[in-house]
């Protein structure tokens, strides 16, 4: 099965992007693939990952290693299992400075203080356990956690999702102003288009292992050209607006064991016409830097 | 602080790597606070109260002013008195002085047998879960025997095919090696369920390999499993060997428990009314399998910070 198929995009230094789409569409394995961290069942088939001139599609998962964290980190999904349950904050948070720049775990341990202080926890915590933080205190541990190592990017998979919407506030500012510190690139992922509306540069709506449209934020927000992507910004309440219940897209997300011939969106599409069930669309450029993968956006249409 | 100052002393005397230094910070400042969690918990107080009696007496038990534990020196089956507080023999040996060295005898086959299974167990139980596979396959498949077979009639076989009576070096393996089954399934699911969790990919994409995954994510896991569950061996251990002992399978010139048992059931110490002879030794039995019992449950939830009172 092919979960993530035919996605491109690139990221700057100090630049944030979004994966944004359905449960089950990739988004997690883009971004897990990114550092090669795919269960034992999944591998790269095919493509080039390139960071600075360096394919880490290609590279030794040795080299790899040395990669992860101290160039590209993870925010992982759901910080009350990534957080080891019977280790101490401080000792979880060194472990990955301790491995990458080959000191002792005591030593390593000193820098917990800054870091925990730059995410907002009062450092005398450090030597307690997981459990004694509350949800919100874990996600900034985790974030904590990621940057240990001084990371050029750091990708947050789902940082706010299973918080209240205040802490999820709190998280989001908190990871803006660290990029904004930092001079940090990030990928953001999350099905919530609010939270990457509000946070990133760029946006990538992903459909069904496919890269549906790419562009810049505000572009894609307000002039979105694939029908996917108007009926998901379409399906947000409106606060403004009339009581009642957004329209929603009809249908469920590809089954990828056998997905549909053509464009992966024509079963749900209500523009679809005869050629998006026969060929499958290219990417369209729709203005600078702006991309959609629909037959209604090739030129001359 | 004296004490930290001497050992980087001698640490940087000996020259002792970076790596090896955090090790050992890290184990002595959680057994001390283990140690201190231990005393104060309502079942392990107890439990160790009983368990340092016990040591101690095992421990002072040749400098105790007390008749030597295999002379023959006063009348027969004596009750208890002043002089004899247990009582003597059917040989006129003190038996105060037996049940003593009993318990060196017991702790010693209990300690060492539980250590084999322990470290075993764990091993067996760290390699199937975390790699599977055909390692898997092989060691659980092992491990059914073990767990399948009753204990007693392995014991007893295992001590007629080693000829008949056992020396105490062969108890201790026979008993380690019979008993690490259970041990390994537990740490085995323990760790199934532990490689999944999200922190163990985090430490992955940290950078951190397989064996540092088992040794420092994985392994504290299952040590609260394994520890308590050894402790629990030992009082299996204990009351193998005297079952062992009992049914006249061991060399008696080591003195445990069961054999003083087993030499008062052959006398019919029952049938004549010499009850020091079955009881002291039998009571000694009892409250150090209590004992460990206690310190088993205690420690199980000490170590596991989510079972922790607070």
């Amino acid at each position: 099965m092919r979960a993530v198929d035919d996605v491109s995009f690139s990221l700057e230094k100090g630049e944030s992007l979004g994966l944004a789409g359905e449960s089950g569409c990739g988004k997690t394995t883009t971004a897990l693939s990114i550092i090669r961290l795919l269960p034992k069942n999944g591998r790269i088939v095919d493509g080039h990952i390139w960071y600075g001139d360096q394919d880490l599609a290609a590279i030794k998962e040795a080299d790899l290693r040395r990669i992860r964290w101290k160039h590209i980190s993870i925010v992982f999904q759901g910080a009350m299992n990534a957080l080891n349950p019977v280790r101490r904050v401080s000792w979880q948070i060194a472990e990955a400075i301790a491995i990458h720049e080959h000191i002792a775990i005591d030593e390593a341990e000193d820098r917990v203080d800054d870091l925990l202080e730059l995410v907002g926890i009062n450092p005398a915590r450090k030597n307690d356990y997981p459990h004694e933080f509350s949800g919100g205190m874990r996600q900034r541990v985790m974030i904590a956690m990621a940057l240990a190592c001084n990371p050029k990017i750091v990708i947050a998979d789902e940082p706010v999702t299973a918080l209240d919407v205040m802490i999820q506030a709190q998280i989001l500012e908190l990871l803006q102003n660290l990029k904004d510190e930092l001079d940090l690139s990030m990928i953001l992922i999350s099905h919530d288009l609010s939270v990457i509306a509000e946070t990133c540069d760029k946006v990538a709506i992903m459909y069904g292992g496919k890269m549906a449209e790419f562009g810049p934020t505000e572009d894609v927000f307000r002039d979105p050209q694939h029908p996917y992507t108007q009926g998901l910004i379409r399906s947000f309440p409106d606060i403004y607006g009339p009581r009642d219940l957004p329209p929603w897209i009809p249908g469920k997300p590809p089954n990828l064991l056998e997905p549909p011939q053509g464009c992966r969106f024509h079963p749900r599409c209500s523009f679809a016409f005869a050629e998006c069930s026969v060929t499958e669309p290219p990417l369209y450029e729709t203005g600078p830097g702006h991309v959609a993968s629909c037959h209604l956006r090739a030129p001359g249409r | 602080m004296a004490f930290t100052s001497a050992s980087h002393w001698i640490r940087r005397k000996i020259g002792l790597t970076e790596v090896r230094r955090e090790k050992l910070s890290l184990t002595t400042k959680r057994f001390g606070e283990i140690m201190w969690a231990t005393v104060h918990h309502r079942m392990g107080g107890p439990g160790v109260a009983i368990l340092v009696f016990f040591v101690a007496v095992a421990i002072v038990g040749p400098w105790l002013p007390l008749p030597h534990w295999d002379a023959s020196l006063f009348p027969r089956t004596l009750d208890p008195s002043w002089e004899h507080p247990f009582g003597t023999d059917h040989l006129g040996r003190d038996l105060l002085s037996r049940v003593v060295r009993g318990s060196q005898v017991s702790l010693l086959v209990g300690f060492l047998a539980s250590v084999i299974a322990g470290v075993l167990g764990t091993l067996v139980g760290l390699v199937t879960g975390f790699w599977g596979g055909w390692r898997d396959e092989v060691l659980m498949r092992i491990n059914d025997v073990f767990l399948s077979l009753p204990w007693l009639a392995l014991l007893i076989v295992l001590a007629a095919v080693l000829g008949g009576t056992l020396s105490l070096e062969v108890i201790i393996i026979v008993i380690g090696l019979t008993s690490w089954s259970f041990t390994a399934r537990v740490v085995r699911a323990q760790v199934l369920t532990v490689k999944e969790r999200v922190f163990v990919e985090r430490a992955r994409a940290a950078g951190a390999g397989n064996m540092t995954i088992i040794r420092k994510h994985i392994f504290p896991n299952v040590f609260p499993l394994v520890f308590a569950n050894t402790i629990l061996t030992v009082a299996v251990a204990i009351l193998s060997e005297s079952t062992l002992a009992f049914l006249g399978r061991v060399d008696r010139s080591n003195v445990s428990w069961g054999v003083i048992l087993s030499e008062a059931e052959e006398s019919g110490a029952l049938l004549n009314g010499h009850w020091a002879w079955i009881v002291m030794p039998g009571l000694a039995l009892v409250v150090v399998i209590f004992g460990f019992s206690l310190l088993g449950y205690a420690l199980d939830e000490i170590l596991n910070p989510k079972l922790r009172e607070r």
